[in-house]
């Protein structure tokens, strides 16, 4: 845990949030930390933050929740994408890579430029 | 979940908020120990990582999206609860606003009745009225029956035309002799309109020709009344007018051509001399507009062929135009300019109670200045702080407009019932959504109007100030209730003038002479039996014998026969030039005619000014002789003596006919509205000389005026039935006492006057309440400065004058501003009353007084109050 944390672009939070729950139901705690994890500690995320993301999200009908069992047999709130979710996982992503693929480009021909 | 579910499941979604949250701290907590931490370091630590657990839980309600909705309910009961705890003030401003919008959504309610919903015709918008116009006599004349055909065939923007006029008579079969008003219809009329009958079906054209069998379609009430509302009613004669009429249709309910008649017959059929005259122009037309062509294309269309007619027949049309104009205008009449009066009157009404409110409101904001900066201290934003405000206001001003629909509902229809004359339409005068939401609008405007000054003056800056000044306020809010004064006056000022202006105006139009005596007069219509009707020498013996039995009546001193009768509905004008050349049709004057027995000078008490009125002597075969009023005399012979010169009169079959006298002008058209009419020339002409189908034709419409020893209307029961005649099927009907009919001339100017009485008195109330309210504010504010004073050696008197002062100046102010919108507001009654002065100085100079006094007694009391203040506890206070 020696690389500088990243703050998160605006906006981005929605998307990580919705490719997190997209791998299935799953709960706030489990969200925050998959993301710490699987960013490898790069990017984290502001626990403060999370809890109003998930329910703006639901509030807007991209992910839905259930109260179900943990395995530790405690109650807690599992959020799921919705049909509606998932198609805005596909558009955000899609536009998302479109954007990292421009700038890899703009930053790989200045590179060029200067050899 | 809808919006409406979270709003409604608040409770389960905050014990969530806290489950979700407490879930996640006790993961992470676990997680930590898990690691090695101890418990209470593990604790700490996941909270620290989480943030103020209650800033993100408010975070998390932000995101639900229905905030705005829980903080407008918080706020609802906040305001509730404030205003529970000061009931006095909260009924106060309650019952003030309630007055104010109840009497505005009443007028209101009328206006959206009268004025606004459309008829109650099918594609009333194409419905149109046509009128015969000229130069001279305005745009109010009727057609002749032969200009409406030449018009129902030659227009192409008119899809169809159809014509009525007044009639009546006596029905004697079935059941008892009736006098039934009546209207001549041509056949297309109730297809024009686009009304179905009830039952059966309308005229055929065929049925609208002379000689055509007679039928009728009689009303609806005349149907449930003769026939108890049964089918077999068509097809069914009834004798009227002593001829035998097939009912072929029964007309809807409230189906109405300027006022309701009872039973309607083909125009055609009519032979009356009048049908042929050009020169008669007794026909009512309307029209519907084809589907594609607008007003001005039919209006231009209708002036070419005006012009062509002009041509074809100059003696009747030269110079004669014609107009059309919505149905709906001429169903409204003349009273839309006045209820759009007394709309903006009650709206004075209302704007007072607003600024009363606004005072009392802006006083308490003043006094809450520490409680608003302490919510912002706590982290409150302004916006949501004048939000809070507007909410309390909108309590006050939605209770208030809610209880003054409760008002509208009770009032309307004594209002209503109130109004002089009959009001056009008020079987449509009813509550509807346009009204509530009328009512509505009108709360919501008013709460952000008294709502509005408050609020902004929710601490912006200088918060620690505000909070360490405790009880004193920081910012002067005296220009703003100085304005408020100002307002209050003045638009009391405006109130109580225009109350003056009509006041003064219907004291003169009473002390005006109406030119004859109106007490101890009797007017009736008489339906001559409908045997007497058949030729004139049975109508001429039946009119003698109507008069000799009144004239024997006891309790009858003189009875006359009239065809017109002063200050009643009804007019026959007729052309006439003194010299012997006729001038061109549009440029020929006209007069009022009276066709009158002898007595009648003696029966209405006009004076005769010169030479004789109408005698015995006067009879057919011998010249006609005419009496004219001072104006005709005026008019036409300018100083000289009109008594001995012929004069023509149009449509005289033996012209010219003899001035024998001159009589004094009698005020035909009611006292206030006689100024202004087109017609005020007026001669008299005896029943006598009327060749006879003259006499046919008036038997139809004469009255009786009878002059009485005793109070008219007693007389009247038993004079009805004297004059029942050897059939038993002779009817008096319209019977009026002439004081009646005087008094009622002036309904509008009287009715005007209450309401605006009413309205100022109520104006000055509240402007009073509203000043006493202010200057007790804003002198116990300047307490402290008031001891300062008295302990530097002012007395009583000095205290009282400075506070005096203080409100003088805002009253003089306000008394300036409301003389100018008077000054306005009497322009704009004397264009819609008749008889109305606007200059009227006494007004002003009467009401001012009375306004300055009340202001400065409504001051005086704080001032007293002022004076007596305590210099040493008053220091304290500092």
């Amino acid at each position: 845990m020696t690389a500088p944390k990243s703050d998160l672009p605006q906006g981005t939070l929605d998307l990580l949030i919705l490719k997190v729950v997209a791998l299935g139901p799953v709960h706030g705690y489990a969200i925050a930390q998959s993301l710490e994890q699987v960013s490898r500690g790069v990017i984290q995320v502001p626990e403060g933050s999370l809890y109003p993301a998930l329910h703006r999200l639901e509030n807007r009908g991209l992910l839905a929740a259930d109260w179900k069992e943990t395995e530790t047999g405690r109650e807690a709130k599992f959020y799921r994408l919705t049909r509606k979710g998932r198609n805005q996982l596909e558009t955000e992503a899609a536009s998302w890579q479109r954007l990292i693929d421009a700038i890899a480009l703009i930053l790989g021909m200045a590179n060029g430029g200067a050899r | 979940m809808n919006w409406w579910q979270r709003l409604w499941r608040r409770k389960q979604m905050e014990e969530e908020l806290e489950k979700e949250l407490r879930f996640h701290l006790d993961e992470h907590v676990n997680q930590l120990i898990a690691q090695g931490y101890a418990p209470d370091l593990a604790q700490r630590n996941a909270r620290l990582a989480l943030g103020g657990q209650e800033q993100v839980k408010e975070e998390c309600r932000d995101a639900r999206g229905t905030r705005w909705l829980e903080d407008l309910l918080q706020d609802f009961r906040y305001a509730l609860r404030t205003l529970r705890l000061r009931p006095g003030f909260a009924s106060v401003a309650i019952l003030t606003l309630a007055l104010g919008s109840g009497a505005t959504t009443v007028m209101f309610t009328v206006i959206n009745g009268v004025l606004l919903k459309p008829l109650a015709y099918p594609e009333a918008d194409q419905l149109v009225t046509l009128h015969g116009k000229t130069e001279k006599y305005g745009d109010q004349w009727g057609f002749s029956y032969p200009e409406f055909h030449d018009y129902q065939s030659a227009s192409r923007t008119l899809g169809s035309v159809a014509a009525w006029t007044y009639g009546g008579g006596t029905v004697t079969k079935p059941g008892e002799a009736e006098y039934l008003f009546g209207r001549h219809v041509s056949s297309g009329l109730f297809s024009v309109l686009g009304v179905p009958l009830v039952a059966g079906r309308a005229f055929l054209p065929q049925e609208d020709q002379p000689g055509a069998a007679p039928v009728a379609v009689i009303s609806y009430s005349l149907w449930q009344r003769r026939f108890g509302g049964s089918p077999q009613a068509i097809e069914q004669q009834l004798i009227f007018e002593a001829k035998s009429y097939t009912i072929v249709g029964i007309a809807p309910a409230g189906f109405r051509l300027d006022g309701e008649a009872d039973i309607y017959t083909p125009l055609g059929q009519s032979t009356e001399p009048r049908m042929r005259d050009r020169g008669a122009f007794f026909i009512h037309v309307l029209g519907r507009l084809q589907s594609n062509v607008t007003l001005a294309q039919a209006q231009t269309e209708l002036s070419v062929i005006a012009r062509r007619l002009a041509m074809q027949y100059p003696e009747n049309n030269q110079g004669r135009d014609m107009v059309a104009r919505p149905l709906s205008r001429e169903v409204v009449g003349d009273v839309q300019p006045t209820l759009w009066l007394l709309l903006g009157a009650v709206s004075l009404v209302l704007l007072i109670a607003c600024v009363n409110v606004a005072s009392l409101l802006l006083a308490r904001a003043v006094s809450r200045e520490r409680e608003l900066a302490m919510r912002m201290a706590l982290g409150a934003s302004r916006g949501r702080l004048v939000r809070q405000c507007l909410t309390e206001s909108s309590v006050l001003g939605i209770s208030g407009g809610a209880l003054g629909v409760v008002f509208a509902v009770v009032g309307v229809h004594p209002f209503v019932s109130l109004w002089p004359g009959s009001l056009p339409r008020v079987e449509d005068i009813q509550l509807d959504w346009r009204v509530l939401l009328f009512a509505l609008g009108v709360s919501i405007l008013c709460s952000l109007l008294f709502g509005l000054a408050p609020a902004l003056r929710a601490p912006a800056r200088k918060l620690e100030h505000a909070l360490r000044s405790g009880s004193r306020s920081l910012g002067s809010t005296r220009r703003l209730h100085s304005l408020f004064v100002v307002a209050e006056v003045a638009l009391a000022v405006v109130l109580s003038v225009s109350a003056g202006i009509l006041a003064r105006t219907l004291v003169r139009l009473l002390s005006l002479d109406p030119g004859f005596n109106t007490r101890n007069v009797l007017v009736a219509h008489v339906a001559l039996s409908p045997a007497a009707l058949e030729n004139s020498t049975k109508a001429r013996a039946a009119w003698e014998d109507v008069l000799d039995r009144a004239r024997r009546f006891p309790g009858v001193q003189s009875v006359a026969l009239a065809d017109v009768v002063p200050m009643r509905v009804g007019e026959d004008a007729v052309g006439y030039w003194a010299t012997p050349v006729q001038p061109p049709p549009d440029q020929t004057p006209l007069a009022l005619m009276s066709i009158v027995t002898p007595d009648y000078l003696n029966v209405m008490g006009i004076s005769l000014r010169r030479g004789r009125f109408l005698n015995e002597q006067d009879r057919t075969g011998h010249e006609i002789a005419v009496v004219i009023d001072n104006n005709l005399a005026q008019h036409a012979f300018r100083g000289s003596d009109p008594v001995g010169k012929p004069l023509w009169l149009q449509g005289m079959p033996s012209n010219p006919a003899r001035i024998v006298g001159v009589v004094g002008h009698v005020r035909h058209w009611g006292l206030a509205s006689d100024d202004q009419s087109r017609v005020r020339d007026q001669i008299y002409v005896s029943f006598y000389q009327l060749p006879d189908p003259l006499v046919s034709f008036l038997s139809s419409v004469m009255s009786i005026a009878v002059r009485t020893s005793l109070a008219p209307l007693n007389v009247a029961e038993p004079l009805r039935r004297e004059l029942r005649g050897p059939g038993g099927d002779q009817t008096l009907y319209d019977v009026h006492a002439m004081d009646d009919l005087a008094s009622a001339s002036l309904a509008r100017q009287r009715f005007l006057l209450w309401l605006f009485g009413i309205f100022a008195g109520l104006a000055l109330v509240l402007a009073s309440i509203g000043i006493y309210g202010v200057l007790t504010y804003l002198t116990n504010q300047r307490v402290p400065e008031i001891g300062l004073r008295m302990a530097l050696g002012a007395g009583t008197r000095n205290v009282i004058r400075l506070v005096l002062g203080q409100s003088f100046g805002m009253i003089v102010v306000g008394i300036g501003v409301g003389i100018l919108g008077a000054l306005a507001a009497g322009r704009l009654l004397q264009h819609l009353v008749d008889g109305i002065r606007p200059a009227d100085l006494s007004a002003f100079a009467i009401m001012i007084p009375v306004l300055l006094v009340t202001a400065l007694f409504a001051s005086f009391i704080p001032a007293r109050r002022a004076s007596r203040v305590d210099p040493i506890s008053a220091l304290r206070q500092e």
